[in-house]
């Protein structure tokens, strides 16, 4: 086969990247660390990454990075070889930690989306739920993001290297939007924005589009989701309905957005 | 990775367990009766994750931040869809501005550029130097591969000044751009943008020069955007080089979608007619007329180097045609950054209305289009989406029947990777269909001795 000329080095730690139920968005971050690529593959045998090589050295590897939620009940039996197959695993981006958009099935009848998109649903093989990694098998970190921020995934890889915890904050994305002076889109706009209780990480990239966040980095550690909803609810006149929408996106089936959501759809029905 | 075993008499059964560097998960599954090829099933098993059906009841200003989510690599081709098809739907098409006309196309440059370039670079031009990846490519070609990152670098850095992020960018809205971006960061940008097209003039005289492309021509039904002026992207009708000419609405009932069992993907073909073939070839064989000039002086270079006018029908010729729509991108990138003043508006007020509305603009690999109904309260009744690798999957398999011909006498591990190879000819992204190949290749009534063989090859 062509191109297996390099020669392997067998000391560098062996890094895998793995893709399931996803849009490869996360792994693009990967690539898209244009000025840090050929020096992340310096620094760790890039072992097993089907978007990036054809490549493929045998397990074990010493760090595994996982995209994509499990869907299917192939994916079920295959993210069980990947942690055996795999020292430290890393579950990267809203998919992986959450279960993602496609989680949004958990709460209808599969068939029923099936009968909708599909003439022939019954080629289809899926599961009933989209479940984040963790829930099949343990994960040693999570890294979350819709996509993930790139330095963020540099900061897990290198503290991984190096043998000490990675440092991401899990205050919310206020944090980041008064560091960097942005007048808040909830208070002076009147915007329905999820900053307050949504993790830190993206930079408070919607805030600076004078846009409300949508929540795409997940819950930040105990948010106060009760007190925001009060507000938006109340001052700013948003539905049950509204609210269960925007707590039900990307990372709609992660605790403690699921269980709100779930409250304000009862809410909307009562 | 591949396995080959003899199944029972003459059948024989190979499988490959890899369609590396492509965007999205797959199977190559053939049948072979001596040298004739009996079936060819392009497999796609990308998990399905029914966005038509969770769209609906959804608020339609939520749509092109979730549609962006189909895919990571060309989320900008989703929201465009989705912004324009909503804005037919709500009745605001109309009123969109010049300005937020040219804000999108720019956005849409900086998806080009970094979506193509990762694909010519990163994923197609291995096969064609005979590397197993970029990785390995770089250690004997360390300045094309880094001329090449930097420039898909700039192409994210373009999206993240326009649209916040270039993996699901925010700023993009239904009416528009929440913000227009700011004026001095565009300006900032232009020494670095000038740098690039002429890196990526060098590149794309570099693919014609040096490369050698297997010939594979066939009689394709090209598709593509038909704008009144310029190149296709954003904007205009629909039109064949086989008669098909239809407006944004009619496309719909154009075309007919096929769900096949060996594919999550549903395939198209053109009612009455059959396969077509959306993406870079397409549109330069159609509109090669509307390029900018910077990439039209170009053209004849590259069609001199490679030893062949347009209309090119040989879809390995679809790596120079991503050479010269970067710097096609990369060109009207710079004059839409140099004639930008900060606009009055940056998007249209919209009040939410029971419509419907379709449109498709061009994705990096093709026509991706667009429908939605939508309710009096703005919610989404309906959503249906043909992205471009479903609309390309038959032609895909019939390319893949035409080659399976000439591959007879190689064995099962080298007709794995030319099939690899041709199959990433579509830059298919597998995400939004189809990533992954399995290759099996079974032979009835044992295999034949021809000596047939295909020309090129990597």
């Amino acid at each position: 086969m062509s191109g297996i000329t390099i020669p392997v080095q067998t000391d560098k730690p062996k890094l895998a990247v793995y893709k399931f139920s996803s849009c490869d968005g996360c792994q693009l971050t990967l690539l898209n660390l244009e000025d840090h690529i050929l020096d992340i593959a310096g620094a760790v045998e890039i072992s097993f990454f089907l978007e990036a090589r054809r490549r493929v050295l045998p397990p074990p590897y010493d760090i595994g990075l996982i995209e994509g939620s499990i869907s299917t009940p192939e994916e079920e039996e295959r993210v069980h070889q990947v942690r055996r197959d795999c020292k430290y695993l890393i579950a990267i981006g809203a998919c992986a930690t959450s279960g993602g958009i496609q989680s949004l099935r958990n709460w209808a009848n599969v068939k029923e989306y099936a009968d909708l998109v599909y003439p022939s649903p019954e080629y289809l093989k899926t599961l009933e739920t989209s479940t984040p990694v963790a829930a099949h098998v343990f994960v040693d970190f999570e890294l979350r993001g819709c996509p993930i921020n790139g330095d963020q995934l540099l900061e897990v890889i290198s503290a991984l290297l190096a043998g000490r915890k990675p440092n991401i904050p899990s205050y919310s994305v206020c944090m980041e939007c008064k560091r960097k002076g942005l007048p808040c889109v909830l208070v002076s706009k009147g915007e329905p924005c999820l900053g307050p209780i949504t993790q830190a990480g993206c930079d408070a990239l919607c805030p600076g589009c004078s846009r409300a966040c949508y929540g795409c980095f997940g819950p930040m550690g105990q948010p106060n989701i009760n007190a925001l909803g009060g507000k938006l609810t109340g001052e700013l006149k948003q539905s049950n309905r509204d609210m269960k929408r925007m707590l039900r996106t990307f990372n709609g089936y992660l605790e403690p957005f699921k269980q709100a959501s779930d409250y304000y759809e009862r809410l909307e029905k009562e | 990775m591949s396995d080959s075993k003899k199944n029972n008499g003459n059948t024989r059964t190979i499988r490959v367990g890899a369609l590396a560097r492509v965007e999205g998960e797959g199977a190559l599954h053939l049948v072979m009766n001596g040298d004739q090829v009996e079936k060819v099933h392009l497999e796609i098993y990308e998990p399905p994750r029914f966005y038509e059906a969770f769209l609906r009841g959804r608020d339609f200003r939520e749509v092109p931040d979730i549609t962006a989510r189909i895919c990571g690599i060309c989320p900008v081709a989703y929201q465009m869809g989705s912004c324009h098809s909503l804005e037919k739907a709500m009745g605001v098409f109309d009123d969109l501005t010049p300005e937020i006309h040219g804000l999108r196309d720019l956005l849409y440059c900086g998806e080009w550029i970094e979506s193509h370039v990762l694909h010519m670079f990163m994923l197609h031009l291995p096969d064609f130097l005979g590397y197993e990846s970029a990785i390995s490519m770089a250690e004997d070609h360390g300045d094309t591969v880094k001329q090449a990152l930097r420039i898909k670098k700039f192409g994210n850095t373009l999206m993240d000044t326009v649209a916040g992020r270039s993996v699901h960018p925010v700023n993009v809205c239904v009416g528009g751009f929440y913000k227009a971006p700011d004026p001095q960061a565009m300006k900032s940008l232009l020494p670095e943008l000038e740098v690039c097209l002429d890196l990526m003039c060098k590149l794309t005289l570099f693919l014609a020069e040096n490369i050698t492309y297997p010939d594979l021509v066939r009689d394709y039904e090209f598709v593509c955007l038909n704008p009144d002026e310029g190149y296709p992207m954003n904007l205009g009708g629909l039109i064949s080089n086989k008669g098909l000419n239809v407006s944004q609405e009619e496309f719909g009932k154009a075309i007919e979608e096929i769900h096949v069992e060996h594919s999550t993907a549903l395939q198209s073909i053109i009612k009455g007619r059959g396969e077509y073939l959306v993406g870079p070839l397409a549109r330069l064989n159609l509109k090669s007329e509307g390029l900018h000039p910077r990439a039209k002086e170009l053209l004849p270079k590259v069609c001199k180097l490679i030893g062949q006018d347009l209309p090119w029908c040989n879809n390995f010729l679809s790596l120079p045609a991503r050479g010269i729509e970067v710097v096609h991108a990369l060109a009207i990138s710079a004059d839409i950054i140099r004639n930008y003043q900060l606009p009055k508006i940056s998007r249209v007020p919209i009040t939410p209305r029971a419509g419907w509305g379709a449109h498709g603009t061009e994705a990096p690999r093709g026509v991706c289009w667009h429908e939605y109904e939508t309710e009096a309260d703005g919610s989404i009744k309906s959503a249906h989406i043909v992205p471009p690798t479903s609309q390309n999957q038959i032609t895909i398999e019939s390319d893949l029947r035409e080659l399976a011909r000439l591959l007879v006498d190689v064995t099962d591990e080298e007709a794995a990777l030319r099939c690899e190879h041709l199959i990433r000819n579509y830059d298919p992204c597998i995400s939004c269909s189809v990533h992954f190949l399995k290759f099996s290749r079974d032979w009835q009534g044992g295999r034949s001795k021809s000596l047939a063989r295909i020309a090129g090859g990597a």
